[in-house]
């Protein structure tokens, strides 16, 4: 596949790798912020082909891992209401709330159903007049201007049946919080290039010159990750601070701006809860007053207690990278894919998952030696 | 077989199935006698007997059953129906057999168009006439509208095994060749693009089809056939983790070596699936010796359903009993896992 294969090629990753080995003289700490880099990272073993030294720790952009459990909790209460579509993303349906998921809600009879787009929760909207179409707007920068198409489209069509349960974060905000942590261990990143695409790189430079750590936008295939190192630790090595973009063939500085036009028409910046992470300022969108009326929050209100954690479950310490997921005493025993403790171990993003799916036979081996 | 099936008038009104089709009564018959009988004239059939009554044939049996239960009814490239003879042709020729006669039991949804049913029944007459399997037995229900999907249907089958020695995942063995006739992940893909109305720019056309005559020519060939297996749901990766279980050894893959088409390959990028978990309905895995293995490719290479056959893995002698382990494109090693329910479209 044209665009793709290129970026898999096994002989150009090496080339990357061997010139990231020349210019390594101590050791560095990055983190990629995208739960999809980590996917890749780990599917292709590109952590084992750094140069000893150079570590990477797995960042907090896997948008169902950070989605909170009380608003997934709502979420179930919502799709389990008679009169009510509830649709969604994928592979939102089997993240776990408190105690159900959505493949649970439809086998009790609640009728949620998978869209590729918003737009089509729209279409749904149309077609079905006497129901309550609702869609979970869930996601980062990337999914935020879908989001607010299908509230500007609805807007337009006068629809009274739509509306979204929006739990949609910002990534600056929350690189800003682990750099901000204590223990942060993190001297670079590793930025989402889908992100960026989208918002453009403006909102990174303050983070270079306050915390003095470099940011490479970066993209998702083996040597797009390769280069991305590469780069963020050559600036590392000469004591830069900047942002630089790898991701070439899809980021411009400036974003894409009628999807950023579209996103300051509908929304406004609003302080966002984070699974794992807590509550942070600033770190996510809420709708405008003027579309209020989309609002699923408002349409279904909502007076239960806010929910839980399981307490055994460590996904804030990973999507922190602060623990590596097969350090976590639940990782592959107590929790599974199939009995999953949090949303890392379930979602197509999820660093757990990506241990769990690719790096069994690693730990087995660790396991059975202990 | 003629195939020519009748015009099915009165039928009720004509159009649409209504309880009465399942009832036992005039309606019933009618439906049996215009639609079914016609397409599937044999001998057999023809008695309308409670059972069919065959000859027995020399050898041991292979005996099947499975339901098919799709949505849409029809997809490029096949139906319900041609699913049912092939699904079920294929899991008899993964015993090593010649498949024979086959059963269908057909559970109808109230008001399914009549058109549609005489679709997918000339859709089973000429999928079972390629596979030359005889429809010596079959029944008919109706349930009222809500309680089915149209049409869902059982099929058995009856084949004759011709494989000198039991093919079965007990006898593979280390260092055997693993092969794969054709290119994968096409089904379950083009379902997926027309239940979702996913528009690509040309359709995907699903791979279903009967892998009886290729079977069967590897087996006349000689080659030591091993193990066979179709990688229908789950997919290949799913299979080849079903037989390092069975099996209890661990298998090798080569991911450059597995042919995904283009299109497909598009298409799961899009979607966030992984070709290898992606069902196949006209595919199938073969465990041969390595030394077998050339001449088995050339056996299925000469074969136009099966011309981009081609070896993908091994047993491997030591490992991890269980473990299916595939060597990614980039030159790394990865676990090939089992996965947890269906593959889920991603978020972004």
């Amino acid at each position: 596949m044209k665009y793709l294969d290129e970026y898999r090629d096994g002989a150009s990753a090496q080339r990357y790798a061997e010139s990231l080995r020349a210019i390594v003289t101590r050791p560095w700490t990055l983190m990629e912020v995208c739960g999809g880099q980590t996917h890749s990272i780990v599917r292709y073993g590109i952590d084992e082909m750094l140069p000893p030294g150079v570590t990477l720790i797995h960042g907090p952009g896997c948008p169902v891992c950070v989605t909170p459990v009380g608003t997934l909790d709502r979420a179930f209460r919502i799709a389990r209401q008679p009169g009510v579509v509830f649709t969604s993303f994928g592979d939102m349906l089997r993240v776990p709330g408190t105690q159900d998921d959505l493949l649970h809600v439809r086998a009790d009879g609640g009728d949620v159903r998978i869209v590729y787009s918003p737009l089509d929760a729209v279409t749904i909207a149309e077609r079905e007049p006497d129901r309550q179409v609702v869609f979970l707007a869930v996601g980062f920068e990337t999914t935020a201007p879908a989001n607010a198409m299908a509230v500007l489209l609805a807007a337009r069509k006068r629809l009274t049946n739509f509306t979204v349960l929006l739990a949609q974060v910002r990534v600056p905000p929350a690189l800003e919080a682990i750099l901000q942590s204590p223990d942060c261990r993190v001297q670079a990143f590793l930025a989402a290039g889908h992100v960026c695409t989208v918002m453009g790189t403006a909102e990174y430079g303050p983070l270079c010159s306050e915390y003095h750590v470099p940011v490479v936008v970066t993209g998702f295939e083996p040597v797009d990750l390769l280069q991305g190192i590469t780069m963020a630790v050559r600036q590392l090595e000469e004591g830069r601070s900047q942002v630089e973009i790898q991701y070439r063939r899809s980021v411009r500085p400036e974003g894409n701006p009628r999807a950023r036009a579209a996103l300051e028409e509908v929304f406004e910046i609003a302080d966002r809860d984070w699974r794992g992470l807590g509550r942070i300022p600033r770190s996510g969108f809420a709708l405008r007053a003027t579309y209020a009326a989309f609002d699923a929050e408002r349409r279904f209100p909502d007076a239960e207690p806010l929910a839980r954690e399981d307490p055994e479950c460590r996904a804030g310490l990973v999507l922190q990278g602060r623990l590596r997921p097969q350090e976590c005493p639940a990782f592959g025993t107590r929790c599974t894919p199939d009995h999953p403790l949090g949303a890392p171990m379930v979602s197509s993003e999820g660093a757990c998952a990506a241990y769990h799916l690719y790096r069994r036979r690693a730990h087995l081996a660790q396991v059975g030696a202990a | 077989m003629s195939g020519e099936i009748v015009c099915p008038v009165p039928l009720g009104d004509g159009r649409r199935i209504l309880l009465a089709h399942g009832g036992g009564g005039r309606l019933t018959r009618e439906l049996v006698e215009r639609i079914f009988v016609p397409a599937f004239r044999n001998d057999a059939l023809a008695a309308l007997h409670d059972s069919a009554v065959l000859a027995r044939p020399a050898g041991a049996f292979a005996f099947t059953t499975d339901s098919f239960v799709v949505h849409p009814l029809f997809f490029p490239g096949g139906d319900v129906g041609k699913l049912a003879v092939t699904g079920t042709v294929n899991d008899l020729a993964m015993a090593g057999a010649r498949p024979l006669y086959l059963t269908l039991g057909f559970i109808l949804e109230e008001g399914l168009a009549v058109d549609d049913l005489v679709r997918v029944v000339a859709s089973v007459q000429a999928a079972a006439q390629e596979a030359s399997v005889a429809v010596v037995a079959g029944d008919t229900k109706v349930v009222e509208r809500g309680k089915g999907d149209g049409i869902f249907i059982t099929s058995s089958g009856v084949g004759v095994v011709e494989a000198p020695r039991p093919v079965s995942p007990a006898a593979v063995r280390p260092d055997d060749a693993v092969l794969v006739s054709g290119p994968v992940g096409q089904h379950g893909v083009a379902v997926m693009a027309v239940r979702d109305g996913l528009a690509f720019a040309s359709p995907i056309v699903s791979d279903c089809a009967s892998v009886a005559g290729a079977v069967l020519a590897l087996l006349g060939s000689g080659v030591d056939v091993h193990c066979l297996r179709d990688p229908t749901r789950g997919g290949v990766a799913t299979v080849l983790n079903e037989i390092a279980a069975q099996a209890q050894c661990e298998i090798g893959v080569h991911e450059s070596a597995i042919t995904v088409g283009e299109d497909v390959a598009g298409a799961c990028e899009v979607l966030g699936l992984d070709p290898l978990y992606v069902a196949c309905e006209g595919r199938f895995l073969a465990f041969v010796p390595a030394s077998d293995a050339d001449r088995a490719l050339d056996v299925l290479r000469a074969r136009p359903e099966t011309a981009h056959a081609a070896r993908i893995g091994t047993v491997r002698r030591d490992g991890t009993p269980g473990l299916v382990v595939l060597k990614t494109r980039a030159g790394g090693e990865r676990v090939l896992d089992l996965l947890s329910g269906e593959q889920l479209p991603r978020i972004c």
